[in-house]
């Protein structure tokens, strides 16, 4: 057996390698720094993060395959990383004094978030199972630990065991999914498999379906599709509130990378197999998602299922199947990111120390206790019911008209309706917000720099991505063009 | 065409946001001065708009003022905005009545007053761009973005018992149906790309789409849907008297005034002309929703205790009409309605002036706690009288012109509607001056009312400059009619044009198929 060593291009890795020394970095500066004061780590971490998003643009335009056809730079890899690093740095500068209010300043927790970051963006890269499967489990095992930060509370130790357990059920679903695939057709490379299904020999191997359905529950479990969704609203509301954030958004947008990746473009062929399935999929993931989220009372849990409802209307774009589908799904994760993000960092300030302050009911009269805070997450809100001139709406828009493209008039009718139903639960924050009298005493708001910083972020992207979509649009449109 | 080149519909849009932007800005405690900052800004808006009515130029067919600057390019999205004589009025309505309410709830706001000042500012905003905008997406924006400070005003400012409800109420169904116009909306955009090749949300170019009766017939229904709630239509009226119970008075003014006039306005620029052959078709059931609307909002109206409900189940009447004039589809029908949908915006603005003045003073709004105020309050029962007739439509008062033309158009297109459709008149009257004798007339019976204060100057120059126009419209309509006339006599023209031409394209593509059929058979 000849092995081959792959050449070494480090170029085509360098967003990912700057960011795992960063990582490594982090963890190195932290032993020097006293205890309780661990906010340079998270600066070091900033910093990675801002040279990894320069070193993106490096990349940009030119794909290629590395490592021996492991790695796929494209596009559409970057505009995915591009994402999740926005999603890393946001999180980090919302959890530096959540962290310090809460006692739990760690520079091991900047450095967590960093591992999983690179794990995310080999799985956007990945141009092999394996690659993806590594990715995959470099995320999940740093977000483990990650949702169990708060070591003394209860429910974050629930949120990280039930984590673990679920994920390591489905990191089986989707390796034996691997093996049924590589079973079928000889290789785990995504362009070696679709050069099999395409060839006309080919007849439907039910071990290949088999592989592919179990694909599908791995994917479906980290994306939170129902019915494998259980896991979300414990996990989300356990978990630190900037895990959570971090999660809702990076892990959503990793796996729909791969996602995609997997059965847009190597499964192709089985595309009318796994389409209705998806069909199926994304209608009871929005219905079940917008319903269950009437009726929390807890934010966190309605977050949890408000993004489950939105992986729902993300797969509306990969139903759809078409160059409008995948780059309307980049779009909407772009939005979705500063939306969430921000929703999130509202939720991260206002709970303030201890996370007293999570119910919906908290957050009456506060809307004109602290008009900026107020306007900000009615517009984030907002921007999640998909209401102008939010990035939100032109996300949803953006997806239901691939959908109405594709033919798929029904799905795009019960994608509007669902989200008539998310517009109650989100008007109802905005009814405490705006139409009730403070039940509790509001005082004792914490401000810091860092999550003005990320908070501004947040709302500008909301807005900006809103009002003027176009360059946001062509760069999701470009992203997909070159998609291998 | 852009007779003045200057971006006036832009500026007029925008003035009021930026107005509330400034007053986001200043002191929360400087009440006097926010409301002052209010009135500034939206009589600013009403003079700029002024242009609009004296350099109109009434015999141009096309579009005015027009604005036109790409957004998103690669799908065919502009920011196209322009009026015409269907939209010229309702705009100018739109300007005259927010000042109008900026001084109407002077005393009558006194919480939170810069939110409420920067609500109201926002909302002339989305009022304004849903008149203007000629590119379905951008429309669609606006129609959105309108709902938010609706929302807040019956929300927050409104009556503590049940605001949520009639809030949540409102938003959700205007939502219902907009998402589906939306849809059909994406539908009607792609089919325009297969048959044209290009993306386009230009509504003049839309509407030169022939488009197969079965694909107008789904399209008019998810439009039909999203205007019928607005306007409202029966049976999707029933957000209507919730919303206008609970929301303060200026709210209700707006939502009467302006807001209802969106879903008439919206089947006149984009349900009747997009689907002339859906229109044909839903003449029938259009109709008769319209007629029955008219006969049970006045029915309902009778039966009210509430002052505000009256008013409101009022509305529902009245838009009966206005929507059955439309769908006359002739020139007096919709001039018709297009006048009375301003002379609604007047008498019934004013109505619900009226009943938040006693409600200021009473704080009750119950016919049945009033009676006799005419000898308290001499100067508020002649306004009130006068607004009363207008809304019954006497002749001489704007509301006769309205109904006159919309029962003659009804009647030259089916006679049968113009008779129901009449009956609405004599109930109109019976609700109307049996509240007024009700409230006004009799002994006083009630001892808080013996000591009302009468109208302030502040509210008598409301009542008067609404009044000016209530009597204007009356006597010499012809100021305004003559705006609306080259524009509808275009409309009706065009829209025959195109339905002939989908009807023929229909039957030749019938004659096509059975050729074909014959020939395989062969």
């Amino acid at each position: 057996m000849d092995l081959v060593i792959p050449k070494i291009d480090a170029l085509s890795l360098c967003p990912e390698l700057v960011l795992s020394i960063t990582a490594m970095l982090v963890l190195l500066v932290t032993v020097y720094l006293p205890k309780g004061r661990k906010d340079p780590a998270a600066y070091v971490g900033l910093l990675g993060i801002f040279i990894a998003l320069m070193s993106l643009t490096l990349l940009w335009g030119k794909p290629r395959y590395a490592f021996n056809n492991m790695i796929m730079v494209d596009n559409f890899s970057i505009f995915f990383n591009m994402v999740i690093l926005v999603t890393a740095a946001l999180s980090i500068l919302m959890s530096i004094t959540y962290l310090k209010e809460e006692g739990m300043s760690h520079g091991e927790f900047y450095a967590l978030i960093l591992f999983s970051a690179v794990g995310m963006m080999f799985m956007t890269a990945g141009a092999n199972l394996i690659t993806i499967f590594l990715g995959l489990e470099t995320m999940s095992i740093s977000l483990y630990v990650l949702a169990g930060f708060l070591r003394d509370s209860n429910r974050s130790n629930e949120s990280a065991l039930k984590y673990l357990l679920l994920g390591a059920f489905s990191s089986a679903f989707l390796l034996y999914g691997i093996a049924f695939i590589y079973g079928a057709t000889g290789t785990t490379d995504l362009k070696g498999i679709s050069e099999f299904l395409s060839r006309a020999t080919y007849m439907k191997d039910p071990m290949l379906l088999a592989g592919m359905g179990l694909l599908l529950v791995g994917f479906g479990f980290k994306i939170a599709t129902v019915p494998f969704h259980m896991w979300t609203p414990d996990v989300y509301e356990g978990a630190p509130t900037s895990v959570t954030a971090f999660m809702s958004v990076g892990v959503k947008a990793a796996v729909f990378a791969a996602f995609v990746r997997v059965f847009s473009h190597a499964l192709w062929d089985l595309q009318p197999d796994w389409n209705q399935l998806l069909w199926i999929l994304a209608v009871l993931t929005m219905t079940l998602g917008n319903v269950i989220a009437i009726a929390q009372t807890n934010i966190k849990r309605m977050l949890a299922y408000s993004s489950i409802a939105h992986a729902g209307y993300i797969m509306m774009g990969m139903i759809a199947s078409n160059e409008l589908g995948t780059s309307s799904i980049l779009f909407y994760m772009l939005a979705y990111a500063f939306t969430n993000l921000g929703a999130f960092g509202v939720v991260i300030l206002f709970g303030r120390k201890g996370e007293g302050n999570l119910d919906i009911e908290d957050y009456s009269g506060m809307g004109f206790k602290y008009p900026v805070l107020g306007l900000l997450m009615a517009v984030f809100l907002f921007s999640l019911a998909g209401i102008p001139p939010t990035a939100g709406f032109v996300g949803k828009f953006y997806i239901f008209s691939a959908a109405v493209k594709a033919g798929y008039i029904w799905l795009a009718i019960i994608g509007v309706m669902n989200s008539l139903v998310s517009v109650y639960y989100y008007l109802r924050v905005t009814v405490m917000m705006y139409m009730k009298d403070p039940v509790k005493d509001l005082e004792g708001l914490h401000w810091s720099p860092s999550m003005i910083v990320a908070l501004i972020i947040a709302v500008a992207g909301t807005l900006l991505i809103g009002i003027f979509p176009s360059p946001y649009l062509d760069l999701a449109k470009q992203s997909v063009l070159h998609l291998m | 065409m852009n007779q003045l080149d200057l971006p006036i519909l832009t500026l007029l849009t925008f003035l009021p946001a930026i107005g509330a932007l400034f007053i986001m800005l200043s002191n929360k405690e400087g009440v006097v001065q926010i409301r002052w900052m209010a009135l500034v800004i939206s009589m600013a808006n009403f003079i700029c708009s002024l242009p609009l009515f004296f350099c109109f130029k009434a015999d141009y067919t096309g579009m005015q003022f027009v604005e036109k600057v790409p957004w998103i390019k690669e799908y065919g999205m502009t920011y196209f905005l322009g009026i015409d004589g269907i939209s010229l009025l309702l705009i100018l309505l739109t300007t005259f009545f927010t000042p109008i309410c900026v001084i109407a709830c002077w005393k009558d706001v006194t919480k939170k007053v810069k939110e409420f000042m920067m609500c109201l500012l926002l909302l002339e905003t989305g009022m304004i761009g849903v008149f203007v905008s000629l590119d379905l997406f951008l429309f669609y924006i606006f129609w959105e973005v309108m709902l938010i400070p609706m929302y807040l005003l019956i929300g927050v400012w409104g009556n503590p018992a049940r605001r949520v409800y009639a809030a949540i109420k409102f938003f959700l169904f205007t939502m219902f149906g907009s998402l589906l116009m939306l849809v059909a909306i994406l539908v009607l955009y792609f089919y325009n790309h297969s048959v044209t090749g290009e993306y386009t949300f230009n509504l003049l170019k839309l509407y030169e789409l022939n488009m197969p009766s079965l694909y107008q017939t789904w399209l008019f229904l998810a439009f039909f849907v999203a205007f019928a709630i607005k306007v409202p239509m029966f049976p999707f009226h029933t957000w209507l008297p919730d919303a206008h119970t609970e929301a303060p008075t200026v709210g209700s003014v707006l939502l009467a005034a302006v807001l209802l006039k969106m879903g008439t306005y919206g089947f006149l620029r984009f349900g009747m002309p997009l689907f002339p052959v859906a229109t044909y078709q839903f003449v029938p059931l259009i109709s008769i929703l319209a007629i029955i609307g008219i006969i049970y909002g006045a029915l309902v109206s009778m039966v009210q205790k509430d002052l505000k409900r009256l008013v409101a189940f009022s509305s529902v009447s009245h838009l009966g009409f206005v929507v059955l004039g439309l769908f006359a589809l002739n020139v007096q029908g919709i001039q018709g309605g297009i006048i009375q949908m301003i002379n609604h915006g007047l008498s019934t603005g004013a109505l619900f002036l009226i009943v938040g003045m006693i409600y200021e003073r009473r704080h009750t709004r119950m016919i049945a706690d009033f009676g006799g105020l005419a000898k308290v309050m001499p100067v508020f029962a002649a306004f009130f009288m006068i607004v009363t007739l207008s809304s019954i439509g006497l002749p001489g008062l704007n509301g006769f012109v309205g109904e006159f033309l919309i029962l003659l158009g009804t009647f030259r297109s089916n006679v049968v509607y113009a008779v129901f459709a009449a009956t609405g008149v004599i109930f109109a009257a019976v609700y109307m001056l049996w509240m007024f004798q009700r409230v006004m007339f009799g002994e006083v019976t009630k001892e808080e009312n013996r000591h009302l204060k009468d109208l302030s100057l502040r509210e008598i120059g409301i009542l008067a400059s609404i009044l000016i126009f209530i009597f204007w419209i009356g006597i010499y309509p012809k100021t305004f009619l003559s705006k609306t006339e080259t524009s509808v006599t275009h409309f009706i023209t065009e829209f025959n044009k195109k339905y002939e031409a989908c009807i023929q394209k229909e039957k030749n593509y019938l004659v096509l198929n059975t050729s074909e059929e014959l020939i395989t058979k062969k």
